[in-house]
């Protein structure tokens, strides 16, 4: 076999086919927001005879963040006031949320909570003798949500689920929902959708998505009225801690590179508080989740020396008032503890599992330690398999042994604990404050959609909520779904119409491919060639400027004005050198779209962080120039845009408005 | 390499357009030599170990190797995905084993029922705050107990 230009191809590019459609309901994604937004768009969409459709960049049975599985559903509010998840919100997000947006979550999630059950979801159940039952277990004797029986709850937020197959039954339930539309309703799989239709007559209207299949030579082109884009969050902006293969096992999805983000940026939307990034601290290497082992087992983390670093800055903490005052301290604020006796060498920080398991045994039976320790592990198996497999190889048993925990490179996401992303309309009621209502008043109110006309968002892509996590974002869905069929009905006499012609579309979204063809032959490999980088080499050079200048692991997540201001600048000169990606394959083409989505991405992260002036999230990162909150001047939101007729950023301020009297937190 | 494919007992699902795993791979990574007919991971150090493809796998041909930069070697996960249970068998570095089986639904595979039951809502309430759960249920949603600003 010969040498020169000798790779492993995955499947071949060539001349796409264009395909056109034309929809009322376009959905953009397949995770849990999708999911939600299918469920509820065909119940009103079918008596009003609109047509769906949804592209999921993969298959729906396993896409989006809940594709391995979920051993928790992290918002369930039962029992609390949706005051109060507010306020839990809000306390742990620094005081800044759109608590309209949050409150609206709350007060429908249980619902969709209750659906999955019913949709054979096993959810954990308490006995009157507390005893814990297995999702199974209960349901076979009748327990459930609906009949009032009690989830076991690891936090005041969070139940118990046996979720292997959360996402599986999730995705089920869309799929025949949208079979019963017939041929009014389509998914397609496979289409990774990479930029928005823009209207030709109406400037801030979006009529549509543009993308390609990874499996067969398509473009796709869909027109539609009202458009969801509900795609996740953004792995991989930052050098990972791992090198090699552990780059794949990245905290939150590895497949999720900001296409949101940047499609409404794209579109001239406004994005918000895209200066919060989240860092979990979580086993290391494995990023195995804590949560369980903190509020379930009751496991306590300390230095290498025992010491509780919590307690040991508690002075330290006090800076950060109110914050550091709630009866749960704020997610960054235990990272900022962490990393001070990181920084000072008293590393490494343990999570002493040992100690939580062994205080356990005392109190129980050998058969019910043996429930307990298979808990513990499917806590890991059920969404975190690698770190199973990692205790496996370094022959961790946690009953014995603490283990490693260390802060991640940085996320964004809108949905987890972060709040990043689009800023969007919030509901129409008099609760409401006018402000927020405000930008909505000339392109209409309605729930979720963004500044652009006809373009809405969910779950990870909808900005200054959090703490949705996975049933949260499936009724954010639900939520946008019912306000887009109403934008329909609304705009009935509405015709799409885009801005490019197909063969425009085609040229701009195969331009890698067409760029490899053209130069492929200038040197004997392909891999080294002058005139264009393939997708990996651009995603390796963004992670090592954004580590190394907008507060990555390298500098213990510490920036200043200019050090942001010269990772702009090679910021901007990798943006030139996008325009020269190359794609091989089919594979690649889809790493190159993900690639631009990615630097979108990390283009509005650096000028949000680069606009404020303070250090709003201790323990996440640290503007170095100016190490405190200031409340007094940016206790509020910001938002970014990227104007379409210039091209230049626009940055603001935008005044927050305290819904939920206080106190802060819960 | 993260995950991987033996080659014995994978039979490129028998000639099928696609695999298995390359149906399912939510990364796009496992795909099929046309010539072997057999499946490989085409880019490892993407590979986020979800185990998709290692579950629906009809061969059981399909495993994982641990990340080379931080998991020594020896240590294994193995599942079997029935339609209510999944089974576990966990591999130690020094030989220790252990297995575990937990539910992983309650329902038979398909007959998740979108409409919950509920009949589909009166268009009449589409511009208030209720998802058609709720119009059924005559539910009205909740608004804060008390408003800060006001």
């Amino acid at each position: 076999m010969g040498k020169i230009w000798s790779y492993n191809p995955g499947l071949p590019c060539a001349e796409p086919e264009i395909v056109e459609k034309e929809t009322d309901i376009l959905l953009v994604g397949g995770g849990m927001a999708c999911c939600g937004a299918a469920v509820e768009a065909v119940r009103w969409a079918k008596p009003a005879g609109l047509k769906i459709i949804l592209c999921d960049k993969a298959a729906l049975e396993r896409s989006g963040a809940v594709a391995m599985g979920l051993s928790a559903i992290n918002t369930y509010i039962g029992e609390n006031k949706v005051d109060d998840y507010v306020r839990m919100v809000r306390c742990d997000l620094m005081g800044i949320i759109r608590e309209d947006l949050s409150f609206d979550v709350g007060r429908h999630v249980d619902d969709s909570v209750m659906a999955f059950e019913d949709w054979g979801l096993p959810i954990w159940k308490k006995t009157e003798d507390g005893k814990t039952l297995d999702g199974a277990e209960a349901k076979a004797k009748g327990l459930t949500l609906r009949s009032g029986a009690k989830p076991v709850r690891s936090g005041r937020w969070q139940i118990m689920i046996n979720g292997e197959s959360y996402k599986c039954i999730v995705a089920e339930a869309a799929k025949n929902a949208m079979e019963q539309m017939g041929e009014n309703a389509e998914i397609i799989e496979r289409c990774f959708i990479v930029r928005p239709l823009m209207d030709a007559n109406e400037p801030n209207r979006c009529c549509g998505g543009v993308g390609f299949s990874v499996r067969e030579n398509k473009l796709y082109i869909i027109k539609a009225k009202a458009t969801l884009i509900a795609t996740g969050g953004a792995v991989n902006i930052f050098r990972p801690r791992s090198i090699s293969e552990g780059q794949g096992r990245a905290w939150y999805p590895v497949w999720n590179p900001g296409t949101g983000y940047a499609m409404v940026l794209m579109s001239g939307g406004k994005l918000v508080l895209m200066e919060n990034r989240f860092v979990p601290a979580r086993f290391k290497d494995g990023y195995g989740p804590v949560g369980a082992w903190f509020l379930l087992f009751k496991a306590r983390a300390t230095n290498a020396f025992g010491e509780d670093y919590i307690a040991k800055h508690k002075g330290e903490l006090e800076k950060f008032k109110p914050y550091s005052e709630a009866s749960v301290i704020g997610t960054c604020l235990r990272n900022h503890a962490m990393l001070i006796e990181m920084k000072e060498g008293r590393g490494p920080i343990y999570i002493h599992t040992e100690w939580a398991l062994q205080e356990a045994m005392k109190t129980m039976d050998k058969k019910e330690f043996k429930k307990l320790e298979a808990e513990a592990w499917e806590d890991f198996l059920d969404m975190c398999v690698t770190q199973a497999g990692l205790w496996a190889c370094l022959n961790i048993e946690p009953e014995k042994v603490p283990s490693e925990i260390m802060p991640t490179e940085p996320y964004f996401l809108g949905s987890h604990a972060g709040c990043a992303g689009a800023w969007c309309c919030p509901p129409d009621e008099d609760w409401v404050p006018d402000q927020y209502k405000e930008p909505w008043k000339e392109i209409g109110l309605y729930n979720r959609m963004t500044t652009v006309k006809g373009m809405f968002c969910a779950g990870d892509t909808v900005g200054a909520c959090g703490h949705k996590f996975s049933s949260g974002s499936h009724v954010e869905g639900r939520i946008a779904a019912k306000a887009m069929v109403k934008f329909c009905l609304d705009n009935k006499d509405y015709n799409p119409t885009p801005k490019e012609n197909p063969e425009e579309l085609k040229k701009e979204i195969y331009a890698p491919w067409y760029r490899f063809e053209q130069y492929k032959e200038a040197t004997t490999v392909y891999e080294i060639n002058p005139n264009y980088l393939l997708p990996k080499q651009i995603q390796h050079r963004l992670m090592k400027l954004m580590d190394e200048y907008v507060a990555g692991i390298a500098t213990y997540y510490q920036t200043n004005k200019i050090m942001l201001e010269r990772g702009l600048e090679l910021l901007t000169m990798l943006k030139e050198d996008m325009q020269l990606a190359a794609a091989r394959d089919l594979h690649e083409l889809m790493r190159a779209w993900e690639n631009i989505h990615r630097v979108w991405t990390a283009e509005a992260h650096l000028r949000h962080v680069l606009f404020r002036e303070e250090t709003r999230y201790p323990g996440y990162y640290y503007r170095a120039d100016f190490p405190n909150i200031d409340d007094e001047n940016w206790k509020c939101f910001t938002l970014s845009r990227v104007n379409p007729e210039t091209g230049e950023w626009e940055m603001e301020k935008f005044p927050y408005v305290q819904i939920i009297p206080d106190p802060l937190g819960p | 390499m993260p995950s991987y494919v033996n080659p014995e007992k994978c039979d490129g699902c028998k000639g099928g357009e696609k695999t298995a795993c390359m149906y399912i791979c939510p990364n796009d990574l496992m795909i099929l030599d046309t010539e072997a007919m057999k499946a490989y991971n085409q880019e490892p150090d993407q590979c986020w170990e979800c185990y998709s493809c290692v579950k629906i796998c009809p061969q059981g041909a399909i495993a994982v190797r641990h990340y080379a930069d931080f998991a020594p070697l020896g240590g294994s996960c193995q599942p079997m995905r029935g339609t209510t249970d999944i089974m576990w068998t966990i591999k130690f570095r020094n030989g220790v084993v252990k297995r575990f089986k937990f539910p992983i639904r309650t329902t038979p595979e398909g007959s998740a029922d979108p409409t919950l039951g509920k009949p589909d809502p009166d268009l009449s309430a589409i511009g208030d705050n209720r998802l058609f759960t709720e119009v059924a249920d005559n539910i009205t949603p909740a608004v804060p107990e008390a408003v800060a600003w006001k």
